[in-house]
């Protein structure tokens, strides 16, 4: 399987490059991905197509494999079955070294915020600088500083991240993946562990980061509030059915949907509660 | 909970027949967990007897203070009437109880949630634990052939690591052992001193524990020792390290950023210990030496001078540099086995704490097996 899209490099050097150009096929597209750990199957047949610009949100109930498929989109897991496409590349399927390219095109933040606790965090925003990039070292740490500016860390570079906050922790974790410009970004439960605020806060600021740099972003999330205030396509994961069982824009969903366990889940049970309480009035 | 608070009675169960249909359960006294569970076993004995109930009521009149022990027996006669099939009336119990058992049983036991405890037998787990001792191997030797390419990358200079890394991992697996390298060979050195001179006392050639101490330590027992502490002290830490990366996700994110871990991580850990242990290992046989000149001052009454000229002419260049040698494999044997269990580490601290002595085992025993390897090739070869 080869590479179509424009890399320029095998170095690594020009990670600006467009791999996903807006005239070109859906950056993500995933098809028939069955996940399982041995011979337990996790989900299976799971297809859909994020689009250029999608906020794309991956929900389900606690335990349904949201951030499992996630790490299989990112390549950290192996499918059982199925592929995984970025524009023209299977990147289930592809070599090593270009996975690795491909990878340079993605910024991830992690549940929690997976920051090297041996760097400061300017160093942790500046390492894929100084791995990709010809920036000086000055260069290095002004565009560092910049995009712990953009996250509301600045005059935050010189610190550890055991010296900060769980939830500045997070930010630090948005400003090192989005060091590099990414043209995907992936969010694993981004509101986990925040205040109500401070989850608004990093919702608007993922929409500011669609806008300003073009992305395309997937969340794994079941925060109602985020889901409904930043996504305009998703996937529901279904733990008993173990596959999707819904697909599409997550207002569409709430207003049209006629799945319980979509409805349930959308409404945070409220109209089984709602059903639930009526009945025992007439009761 | 409920509670009605009157002279405190153990709980006591009785059973009646409304009707020739019909088993009653009577539940009286007080249901807490420290007065014992009583088993559900009872009711089903009764079910059992002639003429067979076909539905199960309640009577809780008497029934005084309770908690989850009346629960969990509530629950245990609830299983079985389901098993059955029989109808049972939990009306007439307390409001609270009945709710609780509802929540207890809204969610069905999920199907193959429960684990499934098997009976294995001493043969059979016999063979799963050589087919897995012979799986860890194929997993070390799996990774030593990755680090060697990642060492191959190294050397036409495209691997990517931080040098500064490197320089860290030098100070904490060089400088910092010298005082746990200083104690302990020292020590061994007065020890094999001690052994030697015991003997060689009764021939009058107590001069020739230099020889012994010498020969010992410098081609065998400075390496060994240096590299069992090393795996004791570096190989954990490098296990702990990286395993506490993999459980928050650092490892992961470094992949996500098509940065290879093995090279970020791995490569300046095993470098560090494969430069720093040979010089650790010349200071040890030189500190062994020290050792047995200590012994041979002040016991045997050999001059500091005359132990040390005997322990010249009884060590030779090749002695060493076999020492040094089978250090610098120790040394990647220690290093690839703590960053192979740190990246094998599981997801919680726990594992960190696995990985950690996982590390110290298999170092150790690894650099065991090399020793006596080292051993027997040396022998053949006549070195």
């Amino acid at each position: 399987m080869s590479l179509t899209h424009p890399f320029k490099s095998t170095d690594g050097k020009d990670a600006h490059a467009t791999a996903f150009p807006k005239d070109g096929p859906p950056p993500i597209i995933v098809k028939n991905l069955t996940m399982a750990y041995g011979n337990y199957v996790l989900m299976r047949d799971l297809n859909f197509t994020v689009n250029h610009g999608d906020i794309f949100i991956i929900m389900g109930g606690s335990g349904s494999g949201k951030s499992t498929l996630l790490r299989h989109m990112l390549g950290l897991i192996e499918p059982a079955k199925g592929e995984v496409w970025y524009g023209n590349f299977n990147f289930t399927k592809g070599e090593l070294l270009q996975r690795e390219e491909m990878l340079r095109h993605f910024g991830v933040l992690y549940q929690s915020g997976a920051l090297w606790s041996s760097m400061t965090l300017a160093e942790n925003v500046g390492l894929p600088l100084g791995e990709f990039t010809d920036l000086s070292e000055e260069e290095i740490h002004e565009v560092a500083s910049l995009k712990l500016a953009l996250v509301g860390l600045k005059g935050f570079e010189g610190y550890y991240p055991s010296q900060i906050s769980g939830g500045m922790q997070k930010r630090a974790g948005l400003a090192r993946a989005i060091a590099l410009d990414p043209e995907i970004l992936f969010f694993d439960e981004p509101s986990a562990g925040l205040d109500p605020i401070s989850s608004r806060l990093l919702d608007d600021l993922i929409l500011e980061l669609r806008d300003n740099l073009g992305a395309t972003v997937v969340v794994v999330t079941h925060e109602l509030a985020s889901i409904f205030a930043i996504g305009n396509n998703s996937v529901f994961l279904d733990a008993e059915s173990k596959t999707m069982i819904a697909h599409g824009d997550p207002k569409d969903l709430l207003a049209h949907c006629t799945d319980p366990r979509v409805r349930t889940f959308l409404t945070r049970g409220g109209e089984d509660a709602e059903k639930e309480k009526s009945a025992r009035n007439h009761g | 909970m409920q509670a009605q608070k009157q002279t405190q009675r153990n709980n006591e169960i009785t059973f009646a027949r409304a009707d020739k249909s019909t088993l009653v359960v009577r539940l009286a006294g007080d249901w807490h967990l420290r007065h014992g569970l009583p088993s559900p076993d009872s009711v089903e004995k009764e079910l059992d007897k002639e003429p067979k109930p076909t539905r199960l009521t309640f009577d809780a009149a008497d029934l005084h203070d309770w908690d989850s022990g009346l629960l969990t027996f509530l629950i245990g006669i609830s299983e079985i009437c389901h098993k059955r099939k029989l109808p049972a009336d939990w009306a007439p119990l307390p409001e609270g109880v009945r709710s609780l058992i509802q929540l207890a049983e809204a969610v069905p036991e999920k199907t193959g949630a429960r684990a499934e405890v098997s009976h294995t037998s001493f043969i059979e787990e016999l063979g799963r634990e050589a087919i897995s001792y012979a799986q860890g191997l194929d997993d070390f030797l799996r990774f030593l052939g990755e680090v060697a390419i990642a060492f191959t990358k190294l050397a036409v200079g495209k691997a990517r690591f931080r040098r500064v890394d490197l320089m860290m991992v030098i100070q904490d697996c060089g400088a910092s052992a010298f005082g746990i390298v200083t104690l302990v060979t020292f020590l061994v050195g007065v020890i094999l001193a001690f052994m030697g001179a015991v003997q060689l006392q009764q021939f009058g050639a107590a001069i020739y524990v230099a020889d012994l101490v010498g020969i010992a330590m410098s081609r065998d027992m400075g390496a060994m020792m240096t590299a069992i502490i090393m795996a004791g002290r570096t190989g954990a830490a490098f296990a702990a390290q990286l395993g506490s990366m993999k459980v928050t996700q650092e490892i992961d994110a470094l992949t996500t950023m098509g940065v290879s871990p093995l090279e970020f991580l791995v490569l300046p850990r095993v470098l560090a210990l494969f430069l720093m242990i040979p010089l650790l290992c010349v200071y040890a046989d030189c500190m062994g030496v020290l050792g047995g000149a200590f012994v041979g001052v002040t016991m045997l009454h050999v001059t500091l001078g005359t132990y040390i000229r005997e322990t010249i002419h009884a060590v030779t260049l090749g002695d060493i540099l076999g020492g040094v040698f089978k250090a610098s494999i120790y040394g990647i044997i220690i290093a690839v086995a703590g960053c192979l269990r740190g990246f094998q580490c599981g997801n919680s601290s726990s594992a960190v704490g696995d990985a950690a002595t996982e590390a110290v085992v298999t170092g150790v025993v690894y650099v065991i097996v090399a020793c006596g390897m080292f051993a027997f090739i040396f022998n053949v070869l006549g070195i």
